[in-house]
């Protein structure tokens, strides 16, 4: 099977050591990635690279011409409804029709005309989520985007984030600090150190992942031991 | 604020701390009346002073007289046709400070060289006093009405200038990623992006503009106008009308207000999706 993501020897650096310090990064079509890292770590780095906001040498760099993002922010265009937002990036005849089905999907058809200033932080980013899929993107890149919610909302994101990618299935890549996050969602988790992939664990857990499944726990404790912390109870 | 500091927590009565909310509305017509006092005794005190002719109609009329001074001007179309002149006036310098100033400030807004180019002169051109302009642009100009709308369209650019050009840089950078990552291309970014962001700033700069070009007129107006109110203020100080002085910086004064209230309608539509406006 062909990959839709191939990248070899990524390199970037701001004048200074090197960010990403020779990536090399497949992913298959429909999968479900997630990247861990520190602050700092050069995952975001990554992402940006693979959204074209930023560019970088490589020995081989090939992605899909559909992609989309959410951000951490929900970068919603304040002068423009919740509709018109979603509408903007799509080329087509039916761009509102196919707004309204995606807002529809996250569950914001009561919101179509509202103005993004007046949602609350959830139904904010559930909007910048619909503006994302409505462009029936091959990579769904992710960059953070449950950072800002309060913990309930999260936990409800991820919900609505696995349905849509199971109803939708573009590949993710799911850049977090979150490490059930991770484990709650992604068939395989990369962990980033310093530019570097240090470790990367397939997850084969059927879901819905339960936290206290001990199976989950397992991959938390290893990825947590990874990333430099030392859970209390392990 | 007089309200509030009375109610001290030994001695307030149950239910009685803070301001009643019920009558909010009377409060504030309570508010508007006490703040109504003074400009009203003001204005009895000269009504005084002008009938008993401690103040002489040479140095200034009393308000009867300049209200039915008001009243003669307006029957006679005298003060309407100079109104309209000056208007007119008003809105030819103001429409080509707003096609000027919006032209630059896009160019040296958007790209770097233009901001380059552009920049700079403005900056010294703003520094300089304008209104002390008005000679050359009677050498330049004559005595017609160009100086005269010159001198507006000069004064307002810049604050249409320097309001948008600020707008447009203070853009959030993560919109316009947003933006890129959407496929927009440099005309939709500045479309979608860059002008809607913009906007509030340059509303703020049209209001500025506005009410520098009503100065510019006022000014510009006192030089060899043969019509408008300039003109009849002009007449009247030769022969010593100060109730018609007076008339014609009243009617400066609501004109001012009247196009810095159109604004802000504007402002009000176009700025709707501002929380602060929705609330």
């Amino acid at each position: 099977m062909s990959n839709l993501v191939d990248i070899r020897k990524l390199q970037r650096s701001f004048g200074g050591p090197a960010v990403l310090d020779g990536i090399d990064l497949t992913m298959a079509p429909g999968e479900f990635v997630a990247l861990l890292g520190r602050s700092g770590s050069g995952k975001s780095t990554l992402l940006r690279v693979l959204a074209d906001l930023d560019t970088a040498p490589a020995q081989e760099l090939q992605l899909p011409a559909r992609r989309s993002v959410v951000f951490q922010e929900p970068r919603l265009l304040p002068w423009k409804s919740v509709i018109e937002n979603v509408a903007l990036g799509v080329r087509h005849p039916d761009a509102r029709l196919l707004a309204k089905q995606a807002l529809a999907d996250v569950g914001l058809s009561h919101r179509l005309d509202a103005w993004p200033l007046t949602l609350s932080g959830g139904e904010a980013q559930r909007t910048a989520l619909a503006r994302a899929l409505v462009r029936e993107p091959q990579l769904l890149l992710l960059d953070e985007p449950f950072a800002a919610l309060d913990a309930l909302t999260r936990l409800r994101m991820h919900d609505l984030v696995f349905e849509l990618w199971r109803k939708h299935h573009p590949a993710v890549l799911l850049v977090t600090h979150d490490v059930w996050e991770a484990v709650a969602l992604a068939d395989r988790i990369l962990v980033l150190d310093q530019g570097r992939f240090i470790r990367e664990i397939r997850v084969d857990i059927v879901h819905p992942r339960r936290r206290d499944d001990p199976r989950t726990s397992l991959v938390e404790a290893e990825l947590l031991k990874e990333l430099g912390v030392e859970p209390l109870h392990a | 604020m007089a309200d509030t500091s009375t109610v001290s927590h030994g001695t307030a009565p149950e239910g009685a701390v803070g301001p009643v909310p019920a009558k909010p509305g009377s409060r504030q017509l309570a508010n508007t009346a006490r703040r109504l006092a003074s400009p009203l005794a003001i204005i009895a005190l000269w009504q005084i002073a002008s009938m008993t002719e401690l103040l002489s109609p040479r140095i200034l009329a009393g308000p009867g007289d300049i209200i039915s001074t008001a009243g003669r001007l307006v029957a006679s179309g005298e003060l309407i046709n100079g109104l309209i002149v000056s208007f007119l006036r008003v809105l030819a310098g103001f429409s080509i400070a707003l096609i000027l100033g919006i032209a630059l400030a896009l160019v040296s807004g958007l790209s770097r060289l233009g901001e380059t180019i552009i920049d700079p002169p403005i900056q010294m051109l703003k520094a300089m006093p304008f209104l002390g302009l008005l000679p050359l642009f009677i050498l330049w100009f004559g005595i017609g009405e160009a100086p005269k709308i010159g001198l507006v369209a000069f004064g307002a650019v810049f604050p249409i200038y320097l309001t948008l050009h600020g707008g447009i840089r203070g853009i959030d950078k993560k919109l316009i990623e947003a933006g890129q990552t959407l496929e927009l291309g440099t005309f939709g970014i500045i479309r979608h992006i860059i002008i809607p962001g913009a906007l509030p700033s340059l509303l703020v700069g049209v209001r500025y503009g506005l009410s520098v070009a009503w100065l510019s007129l006022v000014v510009g107006e006192q030089i060899n106008a043969s019509s408008g109110i300039g003109y009849i203020i002009t007449y009247a100080r030769d022969f010593l009308q100060t109730d018609v002085i007076v008339v014609c910086l009243l009617v400066y004064a609501i004109m001012g207000l009247l196009t810095d209230g159109l604004v802000r309608a504007i402002e009000a539509y176009a700025l709707r999706w501002r929380p602060e406006v929705i609330a």
